[in-house]
């Protein structure tokens, strides 16, 4: 056994209030949730917190989702699972529910969070994407108060985020989907695979616009602006009449995003790959969920598919 | 630090616990139960797999004080009667078992698979088990003994 390095309490508050406290009176404390990421740190000698502050003994909501602001936005608390999300929000947030998926294994999913996954701040997390192309907002908070991080403000650099030293993670607040999402990785297997590239795609019905994220190809995870500008034009017309929106404009939208991203050669595969890998997966991403919108329209304009 | 959790259905209560020590190795050095192996440590292989609180997870990811007041259930605690578990009986007599090394996580794991499918499909058994890697025995006995056991609990047998 190794020796107790180091070694500081194991904090476990039972209520969010003295969560806050704690994170503020022991800043050297690592935040666990989970503990899919950082205990990988710990077992390989990476990181040596001066103790861990445990996020799992929380009452009051922690491990909860709710409907708020009229059931247009799902509150999912930060100590929600992968698990849970593929077998309640589904309905809610399908593309969320897709990257949840693909996460880990079962062990993996059983524990990992949405919130440890914005902690973290990978550029290959899986549930970043999606929470780009839903326009999703972080809800932190420390001693000095609670205030709410835009997404696109959210990741500043390679596992760097806006979040502050003496902040909690308490909440993660997507917008339920108005129209068809869907989201796609590329890695060397179906299980257990930190994704080469991934990619979001939300076709907000709603407000007839267009959201994208792009994953593992950038210092963080992207936006794919032109691309979605493109799209939101060339759908400005069609979106109760999608089929019409040809072979070409899918081409160009797998172009554009591939275009966004900023990827680097590295053990998991090469820019190039990457790049080329992007524009396939966006182009497939954005042809399912225009079939998707294509069959919606449909139903509701009363004609046979 | 002490943690107070119950294992395979005993109480246990033990002293100066590392903070940043492992569920793992709270397990087998602590406790004394070896069934659950160590090969990764990073969550990939599965062979750590044990439940907490009724969940499948990876020990090697829990802290072991995140477990206090919980209830751990390990590979020792599945048998009943000193006897081995179906599920243990099954990849026995599939020839599922080669080095047994990953044996006692797919155990587990298997088992959670079948409590909450228990006739699974083989894309189903093939998921579930995505976590829990093998490197000699291959994979298909491993399949084979998961309908095995489901198919013995189907027929009663």
């Amino acid at each position: 056994m190794e020796s107790p390095i180091a070694s500081g309490p194991i904090l476990r508050p039972s209520s969010w209030p003295d969560a806050i406290l704690l994170r503020s009176q022991h800043p050297d404390a690592s935040p666990i949730c989970g503990g899919t990421d950082l205990m990988v740190r710990i077992n390989f000698g990476r990181a040596r917190p001066a103790g861990l502050l445990d996020l799992t003994a929380l009452e009051e909501g922690f491990d909860c989702w709710e409907l708020i602001e009229d059931g247009r936005t799902v509150r999912i608390g930060a100590g929600v699972s992968f698990t849970r999300i593929i077998d309640e929000l589904g309905h809610l947030c399908p593309a969320l529910a897709q990257a949840a998926r693909t996460v880990g294994s079962p062990q993996i999913r059983n524990r990992g969070t949405v919130a440890g996954n914005l902690a973290t701040a990978s550029p290959a997390g899986d549930a970043h994407p999606v929470l780009l192309a839903s326009w999703a907002q972080v809800e932190v908070e420390s001693l000095r108060g609670p205030r709410l991080i835009d997404i696109d403000d959210f990741f500043v650099g390679p596992k760097h985020s806006a979040l502050d030293p003496d902040e909690l993670i308490r909440a993660v607040r997507v917008p339920a989907a108005t129209g068809p999402q869907q989201f796609a990785k590329i890695g060397p297997r179906n299980a257990m695979v930190i994704a080469t590239a991934s990619f979001a795609v939300n076709l907000d019905v709603a407000d007839r616009r267009v959201g994208t994220g792009i994953g593992s190809a950038g210092p963080t995870p992207l936006r794919a602006r032109d691309a979605e500008r493109m799209l939101g034009e060339a759908l400005a017309d069609l979106w109760d009449a999608p089929g019409r929106i040809g072979e070409r404009v899918a081409r160009e939208f797998g172009d554009l995003v591939a275009g966004a991203a900023s990827p680097i050669d590295d053990v998991r595969g090469s820019a190039a790959y990457r790049r080329h890998a992007l524009s396939v997966l966006a182009r497939r991403c954005l042809t399912w969920a225009l079939a998707d919108l294509g069959e919606a329209a449909a139903v509701e304009g009363g004609v046979e598919v | 630090m002490r943690v107070n959790v119950t294992v395979n259905g005993v109480a246990h209560s033990v002293d100066h616990v590392w903070a940043l020590e492992s569920l793992l190795d709270f397990l087998r050095e602590r406790i004394g139960l070896r069934g659950t192996k160590n090969a990764c440590e990073q969550g990939e292989c599965g062979s750590c797999s044990v439940y907490v609180d009724g969940v499948l997870v990876c020990s090697c990811l829990v802290a072991a004080g995140q477990v206090e007041g919980r209830s751990v259930v390990t590979v020792e605690g599945l048998g009943s009667d000193g006897g081995v578990h179906p599920v243990q009986q099954a990849l026995v007599d599939a020839g599922a078992v080669q080095c047994g090394f990953c044996t006692p996580g797919m155990v587990v794991a298997a088992h959670c698979l079948l409590a909450g499918d228990p006739d699974p499909d083989d894309l189903t058994v093939r998921e579930q088990l995505s976590g829990n890697l093998c490197r000699c025995t291959g994979y298909q006995k491993i399949l084979d003994a998961v309908h095995m056991a489901a198919d013995r609990a189907g027929t009663g047998q």
